[in-house]
């Protein structure tokens, strides 16, 4: 088995509506080695969601912790973890969450604005990210001139252009019709095959599912098989 | 893409509310303009008086004369260079709608007191040699089509009887701010006149102006002045030209403090309309603000992204609003100009109204960075599911 990638260990998390508590995720720990396609599913409310802004460190555990490579994610505090994800996470939406000002070259480019590259090398890395997702024909296109099923290939594209070591996608291909969710998860396989890229993907989908490597069932904030470490 | 570009793409996203907003902005900002300019019409008497000059008057009110032997006493004290007669005439043009300020002064000296007042050498030569001479501002020249050589009547007001004049000079002013809307005849002719209809009011000023050699001495000559004529028949109040001239501003007060709260209320109104759409602006955006952290933006880059585009927006209008407040200002100024002779703009209103439009931007983009940075990530995202 490969090295674990990132490990989460003991993890809660819960929200509080007033003085009410509401558990979402109960003593949660699994590790995902590096280059596994894991697809996350389970009815909702179950917690998916929630372990994947934890992964992406958008949203903070109440208790335990997660490691990233050699990053103790649920240690850093706002300024590096905004850092650590620029350089280290790739995250796709359900919704593709395009900036509908921008053209799809300059969606793509927006993370790159965070790094010191030039204009030339941006250029560079925003058009080999648009053919991985074969929309190099489409790059001075808005949003709202796509289809769903391009703007989700945008959004990947956005995703990997910084060569980041963990993809996460909350519900790729919900938002899809048949045909654009089977070419989206195609390309989600062949991120993880080709680019050897660690994908965790939430799903409600067994057909988006099936393309994933090792499936995990969350059952009111559960690992239904129990935690595996 | 810069940021700078994905910024000003943001603010151009609705085109109406953008301009809607910077148009708002700009008309605010000549609001300010106009009052504001309003405001410095009201005080260009004492804007522009020297502090080398002196004015003496009766110490009881204006209304009350002085006799003309004293300027050749106070001419004597120590300190002043020169002493002119300055009186107000009041004479009527054809109709009391033609108002413009008209004094008598004494011909020999007064303009030596005033270098603001360019008059060629060879038309002062005339109004020196011809008792009934005028000499006229441009602006008061051009009001009523007047040339050098016309004939003007007067009906007096305070000095009874009508008054026959000839324009022999017109004077322009030195600098932008000077008042070139008067008229100066002589006081001679004034003297003379009432010397046979009304001997007992001849040989009688209402104010001397002084010009003294030291404006630091100015306190101290003033007292020497009116300590001469204390106990007199008509004892006198000598001050500064710029305090005489105030004086007059005084009067006037509480429509200048109800002009200056009605300009800070202006700059109020844009900061809520500012506000409104950035508050707007913002709120339509959380989820995009959260998906800008996601990707590995700070708080401190959306709030400047919030920041600059309400900065952009505020000095967009605060630009406009100036390059239109110079025509705005010239039109306002026609109707006004029988009030406010100098109705000029000044570099100090255009600096503030600058430097509002950036406090307005300033503060109007708080509120909404302030939130934007305190959702949560989750949260903005939430808003989109």
């Amino acid at each position: 088995m490969a090295q674990p990638f990132v490990t989460i260990q003991n993890v809660r998390k819960s929200y509080w509506r007033e003085s009410l508590e509401i558990p979402v995720l109960r003593n949660i720990s699994f590790d995902i080695p590096t280059g596994e396609f894991l697809a996350l599913m389970g009815p909702s409310g179950s917690g998916k969601t929630t372990i994947l802004n934890l992964l992406a460190g958008i949203d903070r555990p109440s208790e335990g912790s997660i490691k990233i490579g050699d990053v103790e994610v649920s240690r850093l505090g706002e300024a590096d973890l905004s850092r650590w994800r620029s350089l280290h996470v790739g995250f796709i939406f359900q919704f593709y969450n395009l900036m509908p000002v921008l053209t799809a070259f300059e969606n793509v480019e927006l993370p790159l604005l965070l790094t010191k590259l030039s204009k030339a090398e941006r250029k560079k890395q925003v058009e080999t990210a648009l053919s991985i997702v074969g929309l190099e024909d489409r790059i001075h296109h808005y949003p709202n001139q796509l289809s769903g099923g391009q703007e989700q290939r945008v959004a990947i594209a956005r995703a990997i252009v910084t060569d980041p070591d963990l993809l996460l996608a909350d519900e790729p291909t919900g938002d899809l019709d048949r045909v654009s969710a089977e070419s989206v998860m195609d390309l989600l396989s062949r991120l993880n095959k080709e680019y050897k890229k660690t994908i965790v993907m939430v799903t409600h989908d067994p057909r988006a599912a099936e393309k994933a490597n090792v499936i995990r069932h969350l059952e009111k904030g559960e690992l239904e098989n129990g935690n595996n470490r | 893409m810069s940021v700078f570009k994905f910024a000003a793409k943001n603010t151009l996203r609705h085109p109406l509310r953008t301009g809607l907003t910077i148009l708002g902005l700009a008309i605010a900002i000549v609001s300010f303009t106009v009052i504001q300019t309003s405001i410095d019409a009201w005080h260009a008497g004492a804007e522009a008086s020297s502090p080398d000059r002196l004015v003496t008057r009766h110490a009881v009110s204006l209304v009350f004369s002085m006799p003309v032997a004293y300027a050749d006493r106070i001419a004597k004290i120590e300190g002043v260079k020169q002493v002119a007669v300055s009186c107000w005439f009041g004479g009527i043009y054809v109709d009391k709608s033609n108002f413009f300020a008209n004094f008598a002064v004494s011909h020999n000296n007064f303009f030596d007191l005033y270098p603001e007042l360019v008059v060629p050498p060879e038309q002062m030569e005339q109004f020196k040699s011809e008792r009934n001479a005028v000499i006229v501002g441009r602006k008061l020249a051009d009001r009523f089509g007047w040339k050098i050589g016309d004939q003007v009547q007067l009906a007096g007001t305070i000095y009874p009887g009508t008054w026959d004049f000839v324009i022999r000079g017109i004077y322009t002013g030195a600098k932008a701010t000077t008042d070139e809307g008067q008229w100066f005849q002589r006081w001679d002719l004034v003297d003379e006149q009432l010397r046979q209809t009304m001997p007992g009011r001849a040989g009688n000023v209402s104010t001397l102006f002084i010009q003294i050699h030291d404006p630091t001495r100015s306190a101290e000559i003033c007292k020497t002045i009116d300590d001469q004529f204390a106990n007199s028949a008509a004892e006198t109040k000598t001050e500064t030209e710029e305090a005489f001239q105030l004086s007059f501003v005084e009067m006037g007060k509480s429509i200048i403090v109800g002009l200056e709260i009605i300009s800070y209320l202006v700059i109020g109104i844009i900061l809520l309309v500012l506000a409104n759409t950035m508050a707007m602006t913002t709120r339509e955006r959380v989820s995009e603000y959260a998906v800008l952290k996601t990707l590995g933006f700070t708080s401190f880059h959306v709030a400047g992204l919030i920041f600059g585009e309400s900065l952009f927006l505020a000095l967009c209008g605060g630009v406009l609003g100036v390059a239109l407040a110079f025509p705005v200002n010239s039109l306002v100024a026609i109707p006004m100009s029988n009030f406010f002779p100098v109705f000029h703009v000044s570099t100090m209103t255009i600096t503030w109204g600058l430097v509002f439009a950036f406090v307005v931007g300033l503060v109007a983009g708080l509120f909404p960075a302030s939130k934007a940075i305190r959702t949560p990530i989750v949260d903005g995202l939430r808003i989109i599911d």
